[in-house]
């Protein structure tokens, strides 16, 4: 049984929970989540999947796995690859209904806007609009 | 701490003290500022200078009669004379307050442009230039068929002057180059600039946002028609900035907007404009923060300019000692004419991460193409680090930032 949404975002703030507020400590940690994400398809780096509104590139694509959907993401820059593997890893696996509906809330609870400021803020919620985009359009197709 | 003590005639420790933004933690680390290229801090003198108006003399000046006006205005007047003399201009009606540099250049984009400039006529500027001074020109050129041309960037991230001269011709009309460049810290030999331009007949705009708090300027004995600085890069506060201009040129030129102070009378059929500087102050300036920047003009003074850029140098000369060592680290722009300024890159690792964890152990540097795409391209880099010193700088802060990119280079590469 896979986690759900909720689960997954409990388990991030628990794991920066241990960090206790160190940024630089935080940073390397959100890095090394980064490092750890699939390799992307370099074929897949277009202009058409990078996300509108990230200062940094971000590449986002998705694909359907029966009633489930998966994304892969890359950034040409570490910590905002971090980041995004975030995402990842919370709405990979999911259903589309549950992204679409899904409340984020570990951004707050971990102390992101802290590290990644205000201009980025925006991007990382550009990140999130465009994954639900992904889930809506894969929901459409699904009832299609 | 061998830096902290009198050497180069300033004694860090106690001019520190001046500046309270400085004593403060950041992501629970001291912070150490060197992001002074973009702006910076202001010392004591400069933020009481701004209490003081508004608690004690608040007025709106020229032309009141009441004694609050009268203060204000020669307050505001006093900033005029002490900036004149700062730069050596050889009177205070050639200085015109503005909101900063970028104002300052479209001024004479929209004036000296627009009247001066015409189609067929070109403008030199150079491959180091800021934004500020390209857009400008780009819209003179756009709207009267005038044409650019671009001094090109070596290597070492200095002028190609052979390159300029064979610009040169009957055709320029005015060249536009900054005194020392925001991204890289370049001085750039603007004496020879100058001289060189004069020969044909051209004009010369200096940008010098960079240089004005770190280089001894001598706006007469350098020649040069307009000289563009702001305050807030000179220990000032933000939003004002000046203008200088050669008297003859500025009474040739038509005024820049209209409103009040520019005039002289106004009736519908004909308006006559003010004398110079108040032909190009239209409407209430900002009148709290050209008060103040005398007070970081009086700053500077004090501590004696050939002091900091001493001090200052030393720390480039420290800093850059210690960066190269970093394995992959590459200075961009490596003249050995420089103003504080160290742009570097690191290979593989994008300048956004460093500065971001730059700024996790309380580091302010700043990174990206410092308003200078044109450049960027030239070096074919996205951007930049950039590390900019000042005064108040120490080597202890430079050693923390290259103890943290040594831990960050180690973790990403």
């Amino acid at each position: 049984m896979s986690q759900s949404i909720k689960e997954v975002q409990e388990e991030i703030i628990e794991e920066f929970g241990i960090l206790d507020g160190d940024m630089e400590m935080t940073n390397f940690y959100v890095m090394e989540l980064g490092q750890k994400l699939p390799e992307f398809n370099e074929e897949n780096k277009t202009e058409e999947n990078i996300v509108k509104g990230c200062q940094s590139k971000v590449w986002l694509t998705a694909e359907l796995n029966g009633d489930r959907i998966n994304y892969q993401a890359d950034s040409n820059t570490a910590i905002t690859k971090g980041l995004v593997s975030l995402l990842v890893r919370i709405f990979s696996g999911q259903k589309a209904d549950d992204i679409i509906e899904s409340e984020l809330f570990f951004p707050q609870k971990i102390g992101m806007e802290r590290f990644i400021g205000t201009q980025r803020s925006n991007g990382f919620g550009a990140m999130i609009k465009q994954m639900k985009l992904y889930a809506l359009a894969y929901k459409s197709k699904i009832e299609l | 701490m061998a830096d902290v003590s009198n050497i180069n005639g300033i004694n860090v420790e106690a001019i520190r003290t001046q500046f309270p933004v400085l004593d403060q933690m950041v992501n629970g680390k001291p912070l150490a500022y060197f992001d002074n290229a973009a702006t910076n801090q202001k010392p004591t003198s400069v933020i009481k200078a701004l209490e003081q108006y508004y608690e004690g003399y608040n007025a709106n000046i020229h032309r009141g009669i009441h004694t609050l006006a009268e203060k204000a205005t020669k307050a505001f007047e006093d900033t005029r004379t002490t900036l004149g003399k700062f730069i050596n201009a050889a009177e205070p009606e050639e200085i015109i307050f503005t909101k900063g540099t970028t104002e300052s250049i479209n001024l004479v984009a929209a004036t000296f442009g627009r009247k001066f400039i015409s189609n067929g006529d070109e403008i030199i500027i150079s491959g180091l230039e800021h934004h500020s001074n390209i857009v400008p020109w780009q819209l003179v050129a756009e709207e009267n068929g005038a044409k650019i041309r671009v001094i090109d960037v070596l290597d070492n991230g200095t002028l190609d002057i052979r390159q300029f001269k064979s610009l040169l011709s009957s055709k320029t009309k005015l060249v536009a180059v900054n005194h020392a460049s925001n991204s890289l810290g370049t001085i750039n030999p603007i004496d020879e600039i100058i001289a060189l331009a004069h020969e044909v007949g051209a004009k010369v705009l200096i940008d010098g946002a960079q240089a004005t708090a770190h280089l001894d300027i001598d706006v007469q004995a350098l020649d040069c028609d307009f000289y563009a600085l702001s305050a807030h890069k000179c220990y000032g506060p933000t939003g004002t900035g000046a203008l200088y201009g050669k008297r003859e040129l500025l009474e040739a030129m038509p005024p820049y907007q209209g409103g009040g102070e520019m005039i002289k009378d106004v009736s519908f059929e004909k308006t006559t404009y003010n004398d110079i500087p108040y032909k190009f102050e239209a409407g209430t300036p900002n009148i709290g923060d050209v008060i103040a920047f005398k007070s970081a003009l009086d700053f500077i003074t004090e501590v004696g300019k050939s002091n900091i850029a001493a001090h200052e140098n030393d720390l480039l000369q420290y800093a850059r000692e210690k960066a190269l060592q970093i394995p992959g680290l590459r200075i961009i722009g490596d003249s050995d004419n420089k103003l504080s300024v160290l742009s570097f890159i690191v290979e593989g690792i994008h300048p956004f991460d460093i500065g971001q964890m730059l700024d996790a152990s309380g580091i302010a540097v700043r990174t990206g193409h410092h308003c200078t795409q044109p450049l960027m391209e030239r070096f074919k880099i996205e951007g930049t680090v950039r590390a900019s010193f000042a005064v108040y700088n120490t080597k202890v802060e430079i050693d923390r930032m290259i103890e943290s990119l040594h831990r960050i280079v180690k973790f990403l590469k």
